[in-house]
């Protein structure tokens, strides 16, 4: 196993946890209520807690001079793994919604399996983030509920959502050549394996929230490579200005 | 290092670690919490080890530098790191930290299930640490830290924080 496939396999879930992260951070002071506001800053909360701890186990494998801030502010657009959906724009709050739901579901089945890794920190920070996740889901479905079988106008918006954000819930499938390396190492996880418990919860809970399962058959893809959409550029100036503007600066 | 199995504190240690409290939670000191996974003199060193309640919990720094300090009061020089596995419950609360929670205002941990049951609404368990009425509801699962949920008793109408269970 090459220490460098071992690291991109790190990015490509901590990014995910990352760039979500920023979304949500986004949101703080300007989120529809203030229980919400908190709610969505507490859950970014985690994402980056988390991929503080995945960076840091990449920067000890990635040699002496490299941090953990390193790798989050000072990486290219190309160099993020993270999977297309995480840095879809907030809109409205049907697609922060949405968005967090396909995002949650997900990232359970992934760390439930995450835990097996032979990798003892993987498998240590998996445990750690499941119970945190798994209160995120709770709080997304729960939303997903709500907005669905709410008012006319909820409905109409968050099935907008669903419509838009389903083309990039089938990346989070895809497996990498780095997924596959780590795969046969005892490392990784099989994600292509996820993806039928995975619809079965979405559309459980989409039934339940009385909305429609798209039935769209195209999918966008890219992310885990690199290959980002149009907003990447936008949020990665922003998370990354001060590091930019001001070199090595710290808190 | 990420992972430390089992307590071990040296009882000589104690006394100085206890003086540390967490910063969001004034009233309870770090050992109350659980946090404190190790503590041990390695040659004329101390060597700590604590774990984070939630991955993103901001305290942690603050709880390092803390420890740190304490330690340099006692003429002692102090490392602090931070192990991961496993990882921390609300079991880990002491009673006594349970019973410093509620007197500050903060609703303590129910057990698993009838978490779960409180912040689905489904019940009315959470006891208001004011007035020690049941009669309280949720408000948002999520309150002023990540460990927390906030809830409002309706019958002496005062909102309050209440400990999230996590197993």
């Amino acid at each position: 196993m090459e220490k460098e496939n071992l690291v991109q396999y790190i990015y490509g879930i901590a990014d995910n946890a990352l760039i979500l992260g920023q979304r949500l951070s986004e949101l703080c002071g300007h989120g529809p209520n203030l229980e919400t506001d908190i709610a969505c800053t507490n859950i970014a909360l985690d994402l980056l807690g988390q991929t503080r701890s995945y960076y840091q186990l990449a920067a000890q494998l990635s040699g002496e001079n490299v941090t953990e801030d390193d790798i989050a502010f000072l990486r290219t657009e190309r160099q993020y793994r993270n999977v297309l959906l995480v840095e879809q724009p907030n809109t409205h709050f049907g697609f922060v919604i949405t968005r967090q739901f396909f995002y949650d579901v997900f990232h359970v089945l992934l760390l439930q399996e995450l835990q097996n890794s032979e990798n003892e920190t993987l498998s240590a920070i998996a445990k750690k983030a499941i119970k945190e996740v798994s209160y995120h889901q709770r709080f997304s479905s729960d939303w997903i509920k709500r907005l669905g079988d709410g008012t006319e106008i909820s409905r109409q918006k968050v099935q907008e959502a669903v419509n838009d954000l389903w083309k990039f819930t089938d990346e989070l499938f895809h497996l990498t050549e780095d997924d596959k390396n780590m795969l046969e190492n005892g490392v990784g996880v099989d994600v292509s394996l996820l993806k039928e418990k995975y619809y079965q919860r979405i559309n459980e809970i989409l039934e339940e929230a009385t909305l429609e399962v798209p039935e769209l058959k195209w999918f966008r893809k890219g992310g885990k490579e690199g290959i980002h959409s149009e907003h990447m550029g936008y949020l990665l100036s922003d998370l990354q200005y001060m590091q930019r503007t001001y070199p090595n600066m710290k808190w | 290092m990420t992972i430390e199995l089992e307590q071990h504190i040296d009882p000589k240690l104690y006394t100085i670690l206890e003086m540390v409290s967490d910063p969001e939670i004034p009233v309870l000191s770090i050992m109350d919490m659980g946090v404190v996974r190790f503590a041990r003199i390695v040659d004329d060193k101390v060597i700590v080890k604590i774990t984070p309640t939630y991955s993103g919990c901001p305290a942690m720094d603050v709880i390092g530098d803390d420890i740190i300090k304490a330690f340099q009061k006692e003429n002692m020089e102090a490392k602090v790191s931070l192990v991961l596995s496993p990882a921390w419950t609300t079991d880990w609360i002491t009673p006594r930290g349970r019973k410093a929670l509620e007197e500050y205002g903060i609703a303590a941990p129910l057990e698993e299930e009838a978490d779960k049951e409180a912040l689905l609404g489904n019940k009315k368990i959470v006891k208001c640490p004011q007035c020690g009425s049941k009669n309280t509801k949720m408000i948002s699962q999520f309150g002023s830290t990540a460990c927390k949920a906030l809830f409002q008793c309706e019958n002496c109408l005062e909102p309050f924080d209440y400990f999230k269970c996590l197993k």
